[in-house]
């Protein structure tokens, strides 16, 4: 238990310590809040009067995935390439408690998050009205299916690949899965696919928890399969080098 | 093997294959409680190769090795908290300070080491707050060092501890690793530094093109080969026509001066000056000198090559 509960409170300081990491996790979502908020360049919705009531759920949903696949992808990334997962190999620390460990330094680094977006997107003139069991619910499993992932990239491939493929990935998921920009904008087979991904899901059942409601079915179904496969398929492949 | 001590490494038929590569090639040998055991070789001769098998990162595609008889990835668990690892470079995180990476190492072990006491013992209490980015390269092998012994294992592995250290650095990672030998901790140790491993060596590997071309404890093998035999003239000549009035090899080191790969014995003496005399070229100076490790590795190597 000890070696648990040190290992995440210096894998937080880390993180807390990392520049870009920041920039990742709390930079990019306060602009693009912020930004898109105030400047109308963004497609909304048709029955949404106020874009920030559009984009601060989406924001939200891009802080978690910031955190739990692309920061943690990148990070862990580059652990193997300066050689501390294979010097990790050597410990008793084992693999359960670093996958452990670092999933729950990103509910710890999104319970940061939620604390500087939540007041700034209310000042922006956002009025949710949420419904906190399914919210907790979608970014628990939201963080496990991300974070699931994001251990496989990091934990099978080198160090620099993971970095490109964290950053397009992200990309794509920014783009495609109705975060900043709405389903119905996107192409029909894109959208279909779009519907498939964690990403996809978690947006609209944050979007729902927010608005009063559980959200879709169909969502909750394709977040509840990446979370059980992903985090899987890293504990079985994670190598040390 | 010695008599009555179970060996603390075994390697035993070892081969390592990378795709079509054959980068170990059925090596055998082992290392023995309380000793420091030397793995050297020139780039590519598959010590840490073979260091990595010992370590459970490599899976051996024939034959076996162990680790106080343990199977390094069947039983990885067990053998992890009694090993530690210095690796070659990196290895920790690059935004964090010494005293917490070595708290965090010492919290996955049972008894670890205090991290406040053993970073002063490796010289670097006065860096406690700097980051490991930040540290120069003798300090980070220090620190790496540090990291290897905090879980106080009963093996370590150290993959070049002397490269980057100054003198003074290098006299304590020296005297620790004596010191730590002596209370019984087995050591092994792969390096290029032929110097550091004659100081610090119970038994010596030497490979070379994934074989083992010499195993022995560090004394056997420096009596196995004896002292060269020196001499110089008052001019140069072809030495392969005395290398073979000699029946021994005759290398011309330039100026007038020679080295012949055996003892200077009266037999090789009294030949030597019979051959010198009948071709009237005078002899200068004569003396043998002891080989040491470096000369012995590059024989044996040159010879396997």
């Amino acid at each position: 238990m000890n070696a648990l509960r040190t290992q995440i409170s210096t894998e937080l300081k880390l993180n807390l310590r990392n520049g870009e990491q920041l920039l990742l996790t709390l930079g990019i979502p306060v602009l693009l809040l912020t930004f898109f908020s105030l400047v109308d360049v963004l497609p909304v919705p048709e029955q949404v009067d106020n874009s920030v009531d559009y984009l601060a759920p989406g924001i939200l949903a891009l802080a978690v995935l910031s955190s739990a696949f692309t920061g943690l992808a990148i990070a862990t990334g580059f652990e193997r390439q300066y050689g501390v997962l294979k010097r990790l190999g050597t410990t008793p620390l084992g693999r359960p408690r670093l996958l452990i460990a670092k999933t729950a330094t990103v509910i710890a680094i999104e319970l940061i998050q939620l604390l500087v977006l939540l007041p700034l997107a209310l000042a922006l003139g956002w009025s949710p009205s949420i419904h906190p069991l399914p919210l907790v619910g979608a970014v628990v499993l939201a963080t496990i299916a991300f974070a699931g992932v994001a251990l496989l990239l990091a934990g099978t491939l080198p160090g620099l690949v993971v970095l490109a493929a964290a950053n397009a990935v992200y990309l794509v998921l920014l783009l495609f899965s109705d975060i900043i920009i709405p389903l119905d904008g996107i192409p029909g087979i894109l959208a279909t696919l779009s519907g498939l991904l964690p990403s996809t899901a978690f947006a609209q059942l944050v979007r729902a928890s927010l608005a009063g409601g559980w959200g879709p079915t169909h969502a909750w179904v394709t977040l509840s399969i990446w979370a059980l496969v992903s985090p899987a398929l890293a504990s079985k492949f994670f190598r040390w080098q | 093997m010695k008599l009555g001590v179970a060996p603390a490494i075994s390697v035993d038929s070892l081969v390592v294959d990378y795709g079509d590569t054959r980068a170990v090639k059925g090596i055998s040998f082992h290392g023995f409680p309380g000793q420091v055991t030397a793995l050297l070789g020139p780039n590519g001769a598959g010590k840490t190769t073979t260091i990595e098998a010992l370590e459970g990162y490599i899976k051996p595609s024939s034959g076996s090795v162990t680790v106080f008889g343990l199977n390094p990835i069947r039983d990885h668990k067990a053998l992890v908290a009694r090993m530690g690892v210095m690796l070659q470079s990196g290895g920790v995180y690059p935004g964090i300070r010494p005293l917490e990476v070595l708290r965090l190492f010492a919290s996955y072990y049972p008894n670890p080491l205090n991290p406040e006491t053993l970073l002063e013992r490796v010289g670097l209490a006065h860096r406690s707050k700097a980051t490991w980015r930040t540290l120069s390269g003798g300090e980070k092998q220090r620190l790496s060092l540090a990291l290897a012994l905090i879980g106080q294992p009963d093996i370590v592995f150290l993959d070049e501890p002397g490269a980057g250290l100054d003198v003074e650095g290098r006299h304590l990672v020296h005297g620790l690793i004596r010191t730590l030998r002596s209370e019984g901790v087995t050591f092994v140790l792969g390096t290029h530094d032929l110097v550091e491993a004659e100081t610090l060596a119970d038994r010596v590997i030497i490979m070379n093109r994934g074989l083992v071309v010499a195993d022995a404890d560090i004394e056997v093998l420096l009596a196995d080969h004896p002292a060269d035999t020196q001499f110089s003239t008052n001019s140069t000549f072809e030495t392969h026509e005395l290398s073979r009035h000699l029946g021994h090899q005759v290398e011309s080191l330039g100026g007038g001066n020679y080295l012949i790969a055996a003892p200077p014995d009266p037999v090789l003496i009294a030949a030597l000056t019979a051959w010198l005399a009948a071709n009237q070229i005078s002899l200068g100076t004569l003396h043998g000198s002891r080989l040491g490790l470096e000369e012995i590795f590059l024989r044996l190597t040159k010879e396997e090559t």
